[in-house]
């Protein structure tokens, strides 16, 4: 392989003028955090709507919960953010859309609303898992008690329910800051994104994306070390994981 | 205080689990249900408190009809103390939380106030010791002393308890039933589904004997003990007080 290998090329000016190439990658990561950290507030917000409606005895609520789940896991990542970003626009009215699409940062916010749906199907399954692992005794016992269905869920179940899908949550969040990467697509310049115009400018092609790569695992990284701290924050003395 | 009039209930078109059953619990009375399992005596005792729907028949406690869908269930539940087979402690909460919660969101108690009235029952159960605890640290049969006193401490008009002993150790189920012979005395009307024949002889006024969802036998201890009228009562009571 004939390649000219250059890992000075981090401290060189890159050609938009905003600083050296790893000022480019640094911002992409930015972006990336930005956009990963939105995601996830919508699909935990979002998530535990749902999840909650589908363990409600309501028909409606469970049927609602269904239809959600279902439209938003079984479409690829990538076709559901060209639905938005593209397609949306054309099918409203055209002051609306044509409003939408000269939004600014408007990559930046379909890819935090897109990410954070498509991931919130994920959440609300689990959350519905973690609320039918608890003992069908445990609503009774806080229904008995003259609590409101709403406050057996908030004080009750899901304070339960949360800590025990906390580690496959650590894993959602991951994969969060993963898909990110898929908005490239839609032309937002996250750390993909910025590592490939890095490529195309300097045609560093190995320097670009192992950077790329290290920032990646050096996120997930702390943030595994992060949930892991908080898992042991929220243990219950006596319970099953706790010490 | 409690009236029970031809409830029946099915879980299927084909399954009746409750057939025709008419009862009443009076002031400061102790009634035991007992008969084999599936009888339909849990059941029952989750229709008082409105935790199972019927679908014929009526039962008021207190005057208040559970069965309207007027009636403020949460309200009226609140004044019904339940103590559960599984105990059903909320995990996530120290012992005096578990106390506390349901006296201020549902009665609206200040913490202190219901702080107070939590210390003196685990007083009274002889676990105020125990209340910086969670309830995984516990023995079972402290936790169902703890969910004796959770119950208590909303100033319950009447006690109901599910089969409280049935997933002790032998050795803890003294001290649970204790607690409950104390109650009975000091005038607690209480509705308890047991087997424990010993308690129903000390305490009870009354036995109710159940088998598939009817109400076979509801007789004074003294009759239902020496002159029990039916056969399936009889086998019954020979089987479980043969040893």
């Amino acid at each position: 392989m004939n390649y000219h290998w250059n890992w000075g090329i981090f401290f060189e000016p890159n050609p938009m003028g905003t600083g050296t190439y790893l000022d480019m990658l640094l911002s992409g990561l930015v972006l990336t955090l930005k956009t990963a950290v939105l995601a996830w507030i919508i699909a935990l917000v979002f998530g535990s709507i749902v999840g909650v409606m589908r363990t409600l005895p309501s028909k409606a609520a469970g049927w609602f919960g269904f239809c959600w789940v279902e439209f938003f896991r079984n479409m690829p990542l990538l076709v559901q953010l060209f639905l938005w970003y593209f397609v949306l626009p054309e099918l409203l009215p055209k002051s609306t859309g044509t409003w939408l699409k000269q939004l600014p940062n408007a990559p930046f916010w379909t890819a935090a609303i897109g990410i954070g749906f498509f991931m919130s199907a994920r959440v609300a399954i689990q959350l519905q898992a973690g609320i039918g692992s608890l003992p069908r005794g445990q609503k009774m016992a806080a229904t008995a008690l003259g609590l409101t269905t709403f406050q057996g869920y908030r004080y009750i179940l899901l304070p339960m329910a949360f800590r025990i899908i906390l580690p496959p949550l650590t894993s959602e969040f991951l994969n969060t800051i993963k898909n990110t990467a898929v908005a490239i697509t839609i032309g937002l310049l996250e750390l993909t994104g910025q590592a490939r115009s890095m490529q195309e400018f300097s045609f560093q092609v190995f320097e670009a994306f192992t950077a790329a790569t290290l920032l990646y695992l050096l996120v997930n990284a702390v943030v595994v070390t992060a949930m892991r701290f908080l898992e042991r924050w929220v243990a219950i003395p006596g319970y099953i994981t706790g010490k | 205080m409690i009236e029970i009039s031809h409830v029946n209930k099915w879980y299927s078109p084909t399954f009746q689990v409750l057939t025709d059953c008419t009862t009443s619990v009076t002031k400061g009375e102790v009634v035991v249900v007992c008969g084999p399992s599936g009888s339909g005596k849990s059941t029952l005792i989750k229709c008082v408190n409105a935790l199972e729907p019927f679908q014929e028949g009526d039962i008021s406690v207190d005057g208040t009809k559970v069965n309207d869908p007027k009636t403020n269930l949460p309200k009226l539940r609140s004044r019904v103390g339940m103590v559960f087979q599984h105990f059903e402690l909320f995990p996530h909460l120290k012992i005096i939380d578990n106390l506390c919660l349901a006296q201020q969101k549902v009665l609206g108690r200040s913490s202190d106030k219901a702080v107070a009235k939590g210390m003196q029952l685990l007083d009274r159960v002889g676990l105020n010791e125990q209340a910086q605890k969670f309830p995984a640290q516990l023995s079972g049969g402290q936790q169902q002393r703890v969910a004796i006193a959770r119950a208590l401490a909303m100033d319950p008009i009447v006690m109901l308890f599910d089969e409280p002993t049935s997933a002790l150790d032998p050795e803890m189920v003294s001290e649970v039933l204790d607690v409950m012979v104390d109650l009975a005395r000091e005038g607690m009307t209480m509705m308890v589904v047991t087997h424990e024949m010993g308690f129903a002889r000390k305490v009870a006024n009354r036995v109710i004997f159940m088998d598939r969802g009817e109400i076979v036998e509801d007789a004074p201890k003294d009759d239902f003990f020496g002159k029990t009228r039916s056969d399936r009562a009889q086998k019954f009571l020979s089987k479980i007080l043969s040893h």
